[in-house]
């Protein structure tokens, strides 16, 4: 292909060897340590506080590590993690359900449409039962019975009651565990915490990562930090599309920055599309919210039969209607996975059936559920969920159906790291959505949370421990080594660029557009045609961007669209990625469809002969190389899904 | 609808600042307030001035980012409702609406509606956490919690920090926030250990930063997005008298 | 200032009851008054438990001004810029208006202490009759020292109803169904006082004692 170039092949040559239940254990024994006395000495920098980032800081800070802590946010605990609403899976099996760690591993492999390491996913069952001690010894809120243990509930379509959880706020009070843990140490002088702070380029010396230029965003003053070892959790990259369920700062600024200075970047492609959001309202809409994917459990998803039906949902008649789903998966119904429900409801719309403004959009229909189990019942389970529908969109949704459309949720692609969370810098860490470690094509419901906390909590600081203790002896560095420097001048001589441009368009227009081309051509189901159409638009915006764009004030204080302006010139280039890994991949599977690619009746066809391993994108400013990483299956063997 | 905003525009901490009208046309009852200032600040843009700052994240209600004095009330008309879930319908065509940043000594501004929460953060690192270093935790059932205790310090944990209490307090009063987090600890065994030295700990830093005191007035609660009730002030209260009575740290008691 | 209050309340208390001997008559209300200087006695020489209770008294509204000043100077500092737009939420009359409801209590007090006590600004005065002092000053030609008293108690009501709930949560009261109890409980007590002390000078208003 005329996009890319192939490379070598890359292999995880950290991942450990026998039966696959103590290769954590035996890795752990064989990784080496830092003396306590040492410990002290020795200075690791971690980019973002959420779930991973949080959790990192405040275990490394424990064990005796200096941290240097950084987020863009005012404080460490308004990281996006704190909105994830359903819940966090363990395989403690306290229901009696049958359910295991090997259960665990098992579902999040096939969940991930057998884009994953089993290695890493069997470490994230057997991690995720710690994860909950840990979070209950905290004071996490949990759900409890009447006889004072944890309540667990079924989620995502899962067969075993796994999920914790804590009312629809899970998200929330499990980022307030750790962000509390970090503010502890950092009370005690352990961790130095920097908000407001925005990581712009990675400083790497002698080929390992030595520091960070961040941006004061409060006084727009850059400096050079330097440690010993960068750990970026700087979350997802979903915000490309604009429209997303992301927090509007969220960005891909550090893992981009991080990607250009050498760090392989995987699986871009990875996108995970939730099907239950609040549809866009207008030309004004800046971000979409999810409804809980619990709704589906009452909730009937339908469409008119006809197309153009303008008439008002309640005076269509029941023959009139097509509840779609139960019409084609008639035994999953409203409860097919994530991805089926999305596109569904993307291939209903498309012929013209769908309802709202701009006809994007599909009922959930709570009529029957009303009927059946009475208002109160429904006002009991959803009311929370019904009152917020209400707010954003003025309707009432127990007399007229909730109108849903899919959004842009999660993204599973990231920096490529082996199995110590390493990336192909030595030195560089990556934690958490950032990595694209665990979750393969498809991320399962709650186990987003389960992988931050596990990778900050309970992995990362032994890897990282290994890494220090076997580097050697660290050349004391700082902030005016050569390459440091050039860091920094490259950072300011950015700034100045874009603030020197003043053209005639805002960086949110540009933001927008770009988002539409993604959305359109790189979304819910791609195509040959429509990626490589995708790419030439992304090239054509993005000079334009650079030509055009309008950043009023200067770098000396806060300046919000300079901010914004430096994360949209960043979702360029990883746009752009996104489409050629998208292209190259000719299969479908999980969160990437290729329309190219399904089987007679629509469904995501595989390609495990040709397709079954991790895309690592190599950046050289040119045509990225592509890197493979096989995988192989031992203990879970490919099939293919099936819903109906 | 068209609006006239009046806001309130300062450009750092030391400029002296000032409300600044600005009629703005064709806003959509659809669109959130943040929206709103989006479509404005969009067009001051475009007319060469600087757009007006404002915090703002998840855009969900969850994050606490957003703080916002709508007509003198923090979030603005809808109770239980953060600014970023706030809908334009919920005023009229032809409205004034003044929007002004929080104000406290403890919140100083950074820039027109932007302030600094860090004294929350101060508050939450003198005490606001149970210390349980990784990996040291004991198995999850090992300590049942009645259901009734663990809803209620739900209940106080859902505060989300956004500072509203502070903001409509009209002694300039950080205890709701503080109490939130007391209570939520106090009632799980989890939290007993460190219960009186934390109520100590947090108190003493709330007054540190230069939050007004508590005269039990109640605006707090009333402007709370997310209903933190008032009586886990007298359970601040409660504990802070028996710490500083019985002398916390004597073994035994 | 929950402390202090307390104090001054269960002043206020046996002060109302006090009062209300004036329905006993005459001789029996001058009699009490007189009593009063001579609690103690003979333990103490006459007079010396009124000027203990004075001390006490004086002591507890000191301190209790002293608090209340200390919040008041930490509210103004904690809210340097003042809102430009500023609305009540939350209508809480009592709760708001304890700053300036304390000053008007105080001046009242002041003039009380004047008119009743010393006698210096009672149109009789005499220190022998209080009973008689009480006649002339609620007399209906002076209606209008009735109606500042009457103001002076509503202020008092709203203050007491205010003071006792914010007491009872300083001091610990922390459940939803206690904070509805004792928001009844300070709203039944406020009205209780302001009722027990005005039903004096309206007595002597409408003739019912004279």
């Amino acid at each position: 292909m005329d996009l890319y170039t192939d490379g070598d092949p890359i292999a995880d040559t950290r991942a450990p060897d026998g039966p696959i239940e103590t290769r954590w254990e035996r890795h752990r024994f064989e990784m080496k340590l830092v003396n306590p006395a040492n410990r002290r000495k020795l200075t690791v920098i971690v980019v973002g506080t959420g779930l991973a980032g949080g959790s990192a800081a405040a275990t490394l800070a424990e064990q005796g590590y200096q941290v240097k802590s950084y987020c863009y946010q005012d404080s460490p605990r308004r990281a996006h993690s704190i909105a994830a609403q359903g819940g966090i899976n363990a395989a403690k099996n306290y229901r009696n359900d049958g359910d295991s760690v090997h259960r665990l591993f098992y579902d999040t492999v096939k969940g991930g449409d057998f884009r994953s390491r089993e290695s890493n996913v069997h470490r994230l069952a057997e991690v995720s039962v710690n994860i909950i001690d840990q979070c209950v010894a905290q004071g996490v809120p949990f759900a409890r019975e009447y006889g004072g243990l944890l309540d667990t509930r079924s989620f995502g379509g899962a067969q075993v009651q796994r999920t914790f959880y804590a009312r629809g706020q899970t998200g929330q009070q499990l980022l307030l565990g750790a962000y509390q843990a970090l503010e502890r140490q950092i009370g005690l002088g352990n961790v130095e915490m920097n908000a407001r702070h925005e990581m712009l380029e990675l400083v790497v010396v002698d080929g390992r990562a030595r520091g960070i230029v961040v941006r004061d965003l409060v006084t727009g003053e850059i400096s050079t930090e330097m440690a010993d070892a960068v750990v970026l959790a700087s979350g997802g990259y979903g915000n490309v599309f604009y429209l997303s369920t992301n927090a509007k700062g969220c960005n891909v600024t550090a893992s981009w920055r991080a990607h250009r200075k050498g760090a392989y970047f995987a699986n871009p492609c990875y996108t995970q599309i939730h099907p239950t959001c609040i549809p866009v309202s207008g030309d004004h809409q800046s971000k979409l919210t999810l409804m809980s994917e619990s709704l589906r459990n009452d909730g009937r998803v339908w469409v008119p039969k006809a197309k153009g039906d303008q008439r008002s949902p309640r005076d269509i008649p029941e023959d009139e209607r097509d509840y779609y789903l139960e019409r084609i998966y008639p035994s999953f119904g409203n409860l097919v996975p994530r991805d089926i429900a999305s596109r569904a409801a993307k291939n209903v719309c498309d012929e013209g059936r769908g309802v709202g403004p701009g006809g994007l959009g599909v009922y959930l229909d709570f009529a029957d559920a009303i009927n059946r189990l009475g208002r109160k019942a429904i006002e009991a389970k959803y009311g929370n969920l019904f009152e917020m529908y209400e707010r954003i969109t003025g309707e009432d949704p127990y007399e007229v159906p909730m109108r849903i459309y899919p959004a842009v949720h999660y993204t599973m692609g990231g920096l490529w790291v082996d199995y110590d969370l390493q990336s192909t810098i030595p030195g560089l860490f990556v934690i958490g959505e950032a990595n694209f470690s665990d979750h393969g094509a498809n991320r399962l419901g709650a186990s987003a949370l389960m992988q931050g906390l596990a990778d900050g909590y309970f992995v990362l600081p032994n890897t990282v421990a290994n890494y220090l203790a076997g580097a050697g002896a660290f050349e004391k560095i700082d902030a005016s080594h050569p390459e440091a420097v050039a860091a920094r001048t490259a950072v300011e001589q950015r700034i100045q660029q874009l603030l020197a441009i003043n053209g005639d368009r805002t960086v949110d227009s540009f933001h927008r557009e770009l988002g539409q081309i993604m959305w359109e051509h790189c979304g819910m189901e791609r195509s040959e045609a429509g990626l490589r159409k995708a790419i030439d638009e992304i090239r054509t915006l993005r000079d334009e961007f650079w030509q055009r764009v309008r950043v009023l004030g200067d770098g000396e204080g806060l300046n919000q669209s300079l901010e914004k302006a430096g994360r949209v010139a960043d979702f360029f280039e990883l746009a752009e990625l996104m489409c050629i890994d998208a292209l190259h991949r000719e299969e479908s599977c999980g969160g990437h469809f290729r329309a190219e690619h399904q089987t007679p009746d629509g469904e995501a066809q595989r390609d495990d002969d040709r397709f079954a391993y991790v895309a690592a994108w190599e950046y050289t400013g040119d045509q990225p190389v592509l890197h493979k990483e096989d995988l192989t299956f031992e203990y879970v063997h490919p099939t293919q899904r099936s819903y109906k | 609808m068209n609006l006239t905003l009046r806001i309130w525009r300062q450009r750092g901490p030391q400029d002296k600042g000032r409300m600044v009208t600005y009629p703005i046309q064709d806003v959509s009852p659809d669109m959130s307030f943040l929206e709103m200032l989006d479509v404005l600040n969009e067009r001051l843009i475009l007319s060469g001035e600087e757009p007006v700052a404002f915090d703002h994240d998840c855009r969900e209600g969850i994050c606490g980012m957003c703080s916002l004095m709508i007509n003198g009330e923090a979030h603005g008309p809808q109770r239980g409702t953060t600014a970023c879930q706030l809908h334009m319908r919920q005023f009229s065509d032809g409205d004034t609406i003044d929007i002004e940043p929080w104000r406290a000594r403890a919140f100083p501004v950074v820039k027109d509606l932007v302030v600094n929460r860090n004294a929350f953060d101060k508050i939450i690192a003198a005490g606001g956490y149970i210390t349980a270093p990784t990996g040291s935790a004991p198995e999850a059932h090992s300590v049942p919690v009645a259901k009734n205790n663990a809803d209620a310090a739900f209940e106080s944990a859902a505060c989300i920090g956004c500072g509203a209490c502070v903001a409509a307090c009209p002694n300039g009063s950080g205890m709701l926030f503080t109490a939130a987090k007391i209570t939520q600890l106090s009632l799980l065994p989890q939290g007993q250990p460190e219960r009186y030295t934390r109520v100590i700990g947090m108190v003493d830093a709330h007054d540190e930063a230069g939050f007004g005191g508590c005269t039990n007035i109640g605006e707090c609660a009333a402007a709370c997005p997310k209903g933190i009730p008032l009586n886990t002030i007298g359970r601040l209260n409660r504990d802070y008298l028996k710490a500083t009575a019985k002398r916390a740290g004597t073994p035994g008691s | 200032m929950a402390v202090t209050g307390i104090i001054l309340v269960l002043f206020l208390v046996a002060h109302m009851l006090g009062n209300l001997k004036i329905f006993t008559g005459e001789t029996s209300f001058d009699h009490y008054a007189h009593w009063l200087r001579e609690i103690g006695t003979p333990l103490l020489p006459s007079t010396w438990y009124l000027w203990i209770q004075r001390a006490v008294l004086t002591v507890a509204v000191l301190a209790h001004i002293a608090s209340a000043t200390v919040l008041a100077v930490r509210a103004r500092a904690a809210r340097p810029v003042a809102y430009a737009h500023r609305r009540k939420i939350h209508v809480n009359y009592a709760a708001r208006t304890m700053r300036w409801g304390g000053v008007i209590i105080l001046l009242f007090v002041i003039y009380h202490i004047l008119d009743l006590t010393s006698g210096h600004l009672n149109p009789q005065g005499d220190p022998a009759n209080p009973y008689g002092n009480v006649v002339a000053d609620f007399a209906p030609e002076r209606w209008y020292v009735t109606l500042f008293y009457t103001l002076a108690l509503v202020t008092l009501g709203f203050h007491l109803r205010h003071g006792a709930f914010s007491a009872f949560r300083s001091l610990g009261q922390q459940t939803p169904a206690g904070e509805r109890r004792a928001r009844a409980a300070a709203l039944v007590f406020a009205v209780v006082l302001v009722g027990g002390y005005l039903v004096v000078p309206f007595a002597v208003l409408t003739g019912l004692v004279a």
